[in-house]
């Protein structure tokens, strides 16, 4: 069993929702990285996302574009982030860790590299925004011979023909789009997001995730009574933007945004 | 990859948007409807005869097409090769052969039924000529440009806003003509039920490659004809300045099973391909993934798109059309590059000696076929698509040139 289907299965049966916080590989800088990571899961992060920086972030709002150029301008690379990760598993076995990105920094590594490497230092999913199934073959292939989990989105836009397709081909959890924007954006229709969940499961037995445009405890926990687990980025992202500076203030805040999504996600279950 | 037959030009894209590996659909899901939505309608249109009708009217009334094939005798004479003509684009309404393509798009999106586009542009050519359309047809026009070109272009961008479009300066990444790219990217994502996204060249995801090619190929049709009307032979040579690469398709596409025809596509050199200061993919760079598609990209080793250099805004992208990339592969069309300052001397050449000013773009072309026509014979035919006129850079030509100009 995957990392990532114990850690669903084990949140199933205790009736809880999981929470999936995001933050970009090398923001503020490298070093901060893997004790960030810690941090989300002290204040009761159930999965990882950690983005790997690209120069272009095209389906990202300003929040995250910002923490990409931050990021970059320490030249932190592919490799950099698999290293990062390599590091966050010496001490944490169990937390599932999914990269989310763009498709360019893996074709310069390789597909293959990539897959290999990141089997090795133990990362469970991979969300390449800009590719979607139809041009990801080759990637599928590599991981899924590796027991790397390929997420996929589905989107407001897509049809039920589609979704079902999107479904077949998704391991681990579906990501649902809940609105049409880049990251980040304004409020998000939830009545629409409640029935497109409801038609994913038509599909799927997989999880259902939720994300784009979460901001506070409020809303996570809304999304919470029907969805099997809700990702906040650009929320969190905005918290070490502001905190860039001071390292202590950083993890504080961004340990006080998580642990309130937290709790309010569990008041719910 | 090396087979006997030769390869059908004709047939590509496949179905799914890709020129061997280069091409495809790289955008997140919530593009993948929208993109269908385009395929359906544009292959429905093609084939519409009224569609047809309305788009060739367009071309011939409001662009005022035909575009002449002029015969630069002079400077002919003065090169001591091939004879060369220049395929006027720059006589297009607007000054560039941007509107072919806009005019096409315009019309397929009134006949999609979207009440508002938006565009992205470098040197504000393709913004000019989106706004025009836009004008044209009573549609909201919203244009994304880089903050750093807004800056060198001012007067497109007062053009443009004259023709009632809004200019959205672009603040991220590098500020040029990438960033403005993702911008309009960014924003058709968040409006995809009422907009319509006009690209500005035979880049993006599929079927923009083919779409804006189908546009823009007016330009080698008429060539064609015009050659054969002329001298009663096809050209032995066309040669065309490439940034994303639209003018160049347009010319070479209906070119591509005539094997007795060279064709060369001139990239920009920038400060010399060896300071790595260029836009010149091609020469330069690495297939990779960006904006849409699969093509050759300037990126680093780490898959991060990097910074481009040209003298001409036009030319400043770090991507190329995914067509380009495998015309490149197999081996049917020559790419070269040519530099800042050649290409800046070729602006003055072909301005005094024929009393045609080309675009700095444009300038790169003209620039090549001051080295190529030497080697020809006199019998021979050159064609230069001369994709732009050059009044837009005078601010950028007094620069280098050491002249004050206010």
């Amino acid at each position: 069993m995957s990392r990532i289907e114990a850690r669903f299965s084990e949140l199933r049966g205790s009736g809880r929702t999981a929470l999936i916080p995001y933050i970009t590989a090398g923001d503020p800088d490298p070093g901060q990285t893997v004790g960030l990571l810690h941090g989300l899961v002290e204040a009761g992060a159930d999965v990882l996302e950690l983005g790997v920086p690209f120069s272009d972030p095209q389906a990202d709002g300003p929040v995250i574009q910002d923490a990409c150029q931050r990021a970059l301008a320490h030249h932190v690379r592919l490799r950099d982030v698999l290293d990062m990760v390599a590091d966050f598993r010496a001490t944490d076995g169990t937390t599932p860790i999914v990269l989310m990105g763009y498709c360019n920094p893996i074709e310069a590594m390789g597909t293959e590299a990539f897959a290999t490497r990141a089997a090795e230092v133990g990362v469970d999913g991979v969300l390449v925004v800009d590719e979607p199934p139809e041009e990801s073959g080759d990637l599928i292939q590599a991981l899924v011979q590796r027991d790397i989990d390929p997420i996929f989105l589905v989107a407001p836009t897509t049809a039920d023909d589609r979704m079902e397709r999107i479904c077949t081909t998704a391991r681990g959890f579906v990501y649902y789009v809940s609105l049409k924007g880049v990251t980040g954006a304004a409020a998000m229709p939830e009545e629409e997001v409640e029935a497109k969940v409801a038609a994913i499961r038509g599909h799927t037995g997989l999880p259902v995730g939720v994300g784009f445009g979460i901001r506070d405890a409020e809303s996570a926990a809304r999304l919470g009574a029907f969805a099997d687990a809700v990702v906040v980025g650009s929320a969190i992202v905005s918290r070490i933007a502001e905190n860039q500076h001071d390292a202590d203030a950083m993890r504080a805040s961004v340990g006080e945004l998580v642990g309130s999504m937290r709790a309010a996600l569990d008041r719910v279950a | 990859m090396a087979t006997a037959t030769k390869p059908e030009y004709e047939a590509l894209p496949d179905e799914r948007g890709h020129f061997g590996p280069y091409g495809g659909t790289f955008v997140a899901e919530t593009l993948m409807a929208p993109l269908a939505e385009l395929r359906a309608a544009y292959d429905h249109l093609r084939a519409d005869p009224e569609f047809r009708r309305e788009l060739d009217w367009t071309l011939k009334h409001f662009v005022g097409r035909p575009s002449p094939l002029y015969y630069a005798e002079r400077w002919s004479q003065q090169l001591g090769g091939a004879k060369v003509y220049l395929k006027r684009e720059d006589l297009d309404h607007t000054g560039a052969h941007k509107i072919n393509n806009t005019v096409g798009q315009a019309l397929v999106a009134k006949y999609m039924g979207k009440k508002r586009v938006i565009a992205e542009t470098g040197a504000g050519q393709h913004g000019v000529a989106s706004a025009t359309v836009a004008a044209r047809l009573g549609m909201e026009c919203v244009v994304y440009m880089g903050a750093e070109d807004v800056e060198r272009q001012k007067s497109n961008v007062f053009r443009m806003k004259l023709l009632g479009a809004e200019v959205v300066p672009v603040h991220s990444g590098a500020k040029t003509l990438k960033d403005a790219l993702n911008e309009a990217m960014r924003d058709w994502v968040a409006n995809v039920d009422t907009t319509y996204y006009i690209i500005g060249t035979v880049a993006g995801p599929h079927p923009y490659p083919t779409m804006v090619r189908d546009f823009h190929c007016v330009i080698g049709d008429e060539t064609r004809e015009q050659m054969l009307e002329q001298e009663g032979h096809l050209p032995d040579a066309l040669v065309a300045c490439v940034g994303g690469g639209s003018n160049a398709i347009g010319l070479f596409h209906p070119f591509l099973e005539d094997s007795g025809v060279r064709m060369y596509g001139v990239e920009a050199g920038g400060e010399g391909l060896a300071t790595g200061h260029h836009g010149a993919p091609l020469a330069g760079g690495r297939p990779g993934v960006l904006h849409g598609n699969r093509t050759y990209l300037m990126s680093d080793d780490s898959g991060q798109i990097t910074a481009t250099h040209s003298i001409s805004a036009g030319l400043d992208y770090p991507g190329v059309g995914p067509e380009h990339a495998w015309l490149k592969d197999m081996g049917r069309v020559d790419y070269a590059t040519v530099d800042d300052d050649e290409a800046l001397s070729a602006f003055h050449e072909l301005t005094r000696v024929e009393g045609v000013m080309p675009a700095l773009e444009t300038a790169h072309a003209v620039a090549y076929v001051k080295k190529l026509a030497p080697t020809m014979r006199g019998d021979q035919t050159i064609v230069i698509n001369l994709s732009g006129r050059g009044d837009k850079d005078m601010a950028t030509v007094a620069k280098f040139s050491g002249e004050a100009m206010e």
